[in-house]
């Protein structure tokens, strides 16, 4: 193996240029830097002429531990992707690894998944918004948006057993079916989301402040955004009206009536709208998703699949042996790749898999959206005020466990 | 069974193609990796394939070329996605770069290049970008184990 030198060793230190420039640190470690990431300014008085982006604190090998690990094992490390919208990488998963197998799931499982993908989407978002509004000094609605999400919190947790590390799907199916008064619950937290919501748009979507710090800044043209592969509300906000759940629908995403927002100008406040109104569209469909859902099995029937339920397994041997085979060497889809994508809150989230016809993935590779919306952030912060870029930031939405895995 | 794209790349690349195959509905084609900057060109402006979705790579070891890179295309105008694989041998892991094509290519082969060692000719910075600078080795190919553990590297003033 070769050794890394440091022929790139950048100069960390605080100094002034020939040409009167200054390099300026961010981070890693800035309280508007959600999580760590530097960014290696260089500016001229308030203005940001150059930026470099060092990202790496949060690897955590995701990709070679699912290589020696089964692949329901996986699941719950990809709860630690994206972990404010972690049923969103689990159903992706789920669904890359049953496209390899060729499998669908029950009716039933869709509409669940549909459901609790969508929650996590309001989840992501309010987390984004919220977050976004305090790091630009309007406190009070982020603990609006906060108690929204920690309604939401609660309704995955009375599903999944889990706030943020719920690990929700099996390949082929789900843990556990909804509780019984679920559609109960989610009218009564949906209430109190939209009346928080509410309150939030009213405080910042028309407040100057909010306004003037959004407007304009953190722009990036639609040409660019497709080069720097954006996805999801970033792009949308460009007026590319790109989205997973409609351009190639996966599950149940066709059956309902939703719309996709886009912006106009590709700047912050559009980015902001767009979240806004997306979280409105994701209550849409949980409420279709749970007027249609129907009654049925929630996993796969096939035993090499899912496990036996416990009765068969204690009185019957195939069900046993089927038990002992899935739990020791995993579920075995044959031998080929697959990619498959889903709409995450940042963008599309993608799961390419390739087996080599045993119980554990050969190569597992998550595309995760935040890493090129990372990737183009330098080319969006700079000309602007070195304030800007805690707007930019908060609205690129970056999460750490997803960028770096 | 080969789709009309598959087809479309086929005869504009005759010599090139290695292999074309669908698989659960994901076309795939397998090609020189010579041949790749000019394949992907097309792509982008003949075929209308306008995001570079996503750039890796993966080791297939023991196996002679050992890595591939995998290149994942999208295109928004006909929503349709195309896989694009190139064989690279480890004696001389070698790519032309797709930043000239795409911006968002930059910080994928700098992953790839991190993770599995493939160098891209012409990217404008290619240095390490999860792992830090003196780090030994390239953490996700196969012969790199599970539990290396590396020492601490000196606290940088």
């Amino acid at each position: 193996m070769e050794k890394k030198n440091a022929e790139t060793q950048k100069n960390w230190n605080l100094e002034t240029l020939e040409d009167g420039r200054m390099v300026l640190n961010m981070g890693p470690s800035h309280p508007a830097m959600h999580g760590i990431v530097r960014v290696l300014l260089t500016v001229r008085g308030e203005r940001v002429t150059d930026a470099d982006v060092e990202i790496g604190y949060l690897h955590r090998g995701f990709e070679k531990t699912c290589e020696n690990v089964t692949y329901n094992q996986c699941v719950p490390y990809t709860d630690r992707l994206n972990y404010v919208s972690p049923f969103i990488n689990n159903v992706g998963f789920a669904l890359a690894v049953e496209k390899l197998m060729g499998i669908e799931t029950p009716a039933r499982c869709q509409y669940i998944r549909v459901i609790m993908s969508e929650l996590s989407r309001l989840t992501d978002h309010l987390t984004c918004v919220g977050a976004n509004a305090m790091e630009l000094a309007a406190f009070t609605v982020y603990f609006y948006l906060i108690n929204a999400r920690e309604e939401l919190y609660r309704l995955t947790d009375a599903v999944a057993g889990g706030r943020i590390t719920p690990a929700y799907t099996r390949v082929g199916g789900l843990t556990r079916d909804l509780p019984p008064d679920f559609a109960r619950m989610a009218a009564e937290a949906f209430k109190k989301v939209r009346k928080n919501l509410s309150d939030a748009d009213k405080l910042l979507t028309r407040n100057r402040i909010f306004y003037d710090r959004l407007h304009n800044t953190g722009h990036i043209s639609k040409e660019d955004a497709i080069s720097f592969s954006f996805t999801g509300p970033a792009l949308r906000s460009t007026g590319v009206p790109l989205d997973v759940r409609k351009a190639t629908p996966y599950l149940v995403y066709d059956r309902f009536d939703f719309d996709i927002p886009v912006g106009s100008n590709g700047d912050n406040y559009d980015r902001y709208l767009v979240r806004m109104e997306e979280m409105k569209q994701s209550m849409r469909i949980v409420e279709q998703a749970l007027a249609q859902l129907p009654d049925g099995p929630i996993s796969h029937p096939d035993f090499s699949v899912t496990l036996p339920p416990k009765e068969e397994v204690s009185c019957n041997i195939e069900a046993l042996m089927a038990h002992f085979k899935l739990t020791i060497e995993g579920v075995k889809p044959p031998k080929g790749e697959v990619y498959q994508a889903v709409e995450g809150g940042n963008g599309e989230v993608g799961f390419y898999i390739v087996s080599d016809g045993t119980g554990k993935p050969w190569r597992l590779r998550v595309r995760p959206p935040c890493f090129a919306l990372t990737g183009g952030l330098p080319q969006m912060i700079k000309g602007g005020y070195i304030a800007d870029i805690i707007s930019t930031f908060g609205q690129i939405n970056m999460i750490g466990g997803e960028l770096e895995r | 069974m080969t789709s009309y794209l598959l087809e479309t790349i086929r005869s504009k690349f005759p010599d090139d193609i290695l292999e074309t195959h669908a698989f659960r509905g994901d076309e795939t084609v397998l090609l020189k990796k010579e041949a790749l900057l000019k394949a992907a060109a097309f792509l982008k402006d003949d075929l209308g394939f306008d995001f570079l979705m996503d750039l890796t790579a993966a080791d297939y070891l023991p196996r002679e070329p050992r890595f591939e890179l995998v290149c994942h295309f999208y295109s928004s105008k006909h929503n349709y996605r195309l896989r694009l694989k190139c064989p690279v041998g480890a004696d001389d892991p070698k790519v032309d770069s797709l930043t000239p094509l795409w911006a968002g290519a930059n910080w994928f082969e700098r992953e790839a290049y991190d993770m599995y060692g493939i160098k891209f000719e012409g990217h404008p910075d290619l240095r390490r970008i999860l792992m830090y600078d003196g780090f030994e080795g390239h953490p996700l190919r196969k012969d790199y184990p599970l539990k290396q553990r590396q020492p601490r590297i000196p606290h940088r003033g």
